[in-house]
């Protein structure tokens, strides 16, 4: 559990605590409903509304001001599709010709029979790809109502048969990651193991078993160290 | 109404049973990240009530008929632990659950930025571990904690608080006792940077000069729980 107390009627203290001490250098975190100062000459960006004549933060992160836009990166998000995304997805149901993916998203996708990864009868989806199945795809478009349509038609788009999934927030990929992908290189070389990192925060890890919990072991590090010290993106 | 037997809830320097003046709140601890594989989560004990909240979502909204094409629809479930009270209650939702939960869900339904996400549900599980007095506002409030921690947007927490009558005076944050005995109650729920109410429930009687005091107690109280739920959310983060 990566809980903590952090707040009691009698002990507030803005010292340094049993984390170790805080660290300024870092842009203040805000949470919704607070106030950032007043709207002129100022740009809402991402995580802020403008409420009269003041600047509002509607989400729980650390806000950023570059140049006069200001905008809040949360500490949590949720994954939003966006076209050419590479996500791991999971059938959750199927019809004569399409298939209804949970890529993470608040909505569901659907990939089309004619997308699928082979050559499909109507009436034959769940011979290729039934519920429950994983499947590493693409998002090919997403609408103005948020309804995405995924494909399985690309190099390396498959259903996965083999290794581990695990799970990172989004915006925590950046961290896996690293700087031009280092530290995502040098994880899978000290582990030799196969990782796909994918838009939605899922992670594919194919190697010896004793290989992928190390990865999995790091992931919940960094998934951790981002819950006590507020990782933001 | 109006009485504890012979037992005088208010004593004659004017505290009440617990030690606590009128317009005291009882000690608040309030944690995040609770439930590891919620999307956000809380832990908040007033007093001794203890409420778990945890958030799933946004999400695809089951079943297709609940789904609003314009917006998301918030799923609140309040329920009280069968063990949670001394005596047990019956295990599921009833009447009053069901209430509280609709009430909960308005509160929430007019801070949740719900046009970002259409055709879209957000499930709040309300789960009342320890009761006292005053859980609906408990829930209410570890709900607003426990959906900020998930990262939905919004414009204002809401914050919630009761106050009542006892002995023809007027006080905050009821206790067990004073709940059941006492002459009025009135839950409310508050946005502290506005000041805006988004919930009111009245039990009992209260004059117009009561009922301003009670507001008044009821604001106070609501800004004090404010500062805990900041704090609770930027915890070690800066």
């Amino acid at each position: 559990m990566n809980s903590r107390p952090v707040g009691q009627l009698d002990n507030m203290s803005n010292e340094s605590n049993a984390d170790g001490p805080r660290n300024s250098r870092r842009s203040p975190v805000v949470v919704p409903g607070e106030d950032l100062g007043p709207s002129e000459g100022v740009e809402a960006g991402h995580g802020v509304l403008v409420v009269g004549d003041r600047v509002k933060s509607t989400k729980q992160g650390r806000m950023n001001r570059k140049g006069n836009t200001i905008s809040v990166s949360p500490l949590h998000t949720k994954y939003m599709p966006r076209p050419g995304d590479l996500v791991i997805g999971h059938i959750e149901g199927c019809t004569n010709n399409i298939w209804f993916v949970d890529i993470g998203a608040p909505f569901n996708s659907i990939l089309p029979m004619s997308l699928g990864p082979s050559k499909v009868e109507f009436g034959g989806t769940r011979k290729v790809l039934d519920i429950g199945d994983s499947i590493l795809c693409r998002v090919q478009e997403v609408e103005e109502t948020h309804q995405s349509v995924v494909t399985m038609k690309g190099m390396g788009l498959r259903k996965i048969r083999s290794g581990a999934l695990d799970e990172l927030d989004p915006h925590l990929l950046g961290h896996l990651i690293g700087k031009g992908g280092s530290f995502l290189r040098a994880m899978k070389m000290e582990t030799d193991c196969r990782i796909v990192v994918t838009d939605n925060g899922r992670l594919w890890i194919d190697g010896d078993l004793e290989n992928i919990l190390e990865v999995r072991k790091r992931i919940e590090n960094i998934s951790s160290d981002a819950r006590i010290v507020g990782v933001g993106a | 109404m109006g009485g504890y037997g012979d037992v005088q809830m208010i004593d004659e320097n004017g505290l009440r049973m617990d030690g606590r003046k009128p317009g005291d709140v009882r000690p608040i601890t309030i944690e995040t990240g609770v439930v590891p594989v919620a999307d956000g989560s809380c832990r908040m004990v007033w007093g001794t009530n203890e409420a778990i909240v945890a958030v799933y979502g946004p999400m695809e909204a089951h079943p297709r008929k609940i789904q609003r094409q314009d917006r998301a629809v918030i799923d609140v479930a309040y329920n009280m632990a069968p063990f949670s009270t001394t005596d047990r209650i019956r295990p599921g939702f009833n009447r009053r659950s069901r209430e509280i939960s609709k009430v909960t869900k308005d509160a929430l339904e007019s801070v949740v930025l719900l046009e970002l996400y259409p055709r879209s549900k957000i499930r709040v599980s309300i789960e009342i571990i320890s009761a006292e007095a005053g859980t609906r506002c408990v829930g209410l409030t570890a709900a607003s904690v426990a959906l900020a921690d998930a990262g939905i947007p919004m414009t204002d927490m809401v914050v919630s608080v009761a106050s009542g009558k006892v002995n023809d005076v007027v006080v905050c944050d009821l206790n067990k006792e004073e709940d059941n005995y006492g002459e009025a109650d009135l839950p409310m729920g508050i946005l502290p940077n506005t000041g805006e109410l988004v919930f009111l429930q009245m039990d009992g009687d209260l004059s117009p000069d009561e009922f301003k005091q009670a507001w008044d107690y009821n604001v106070d109280a609501a800004m004090q729980v404010h500062k805990l739920m900041v704090e609770a959310l930027k915890g070690g983060a800066n």
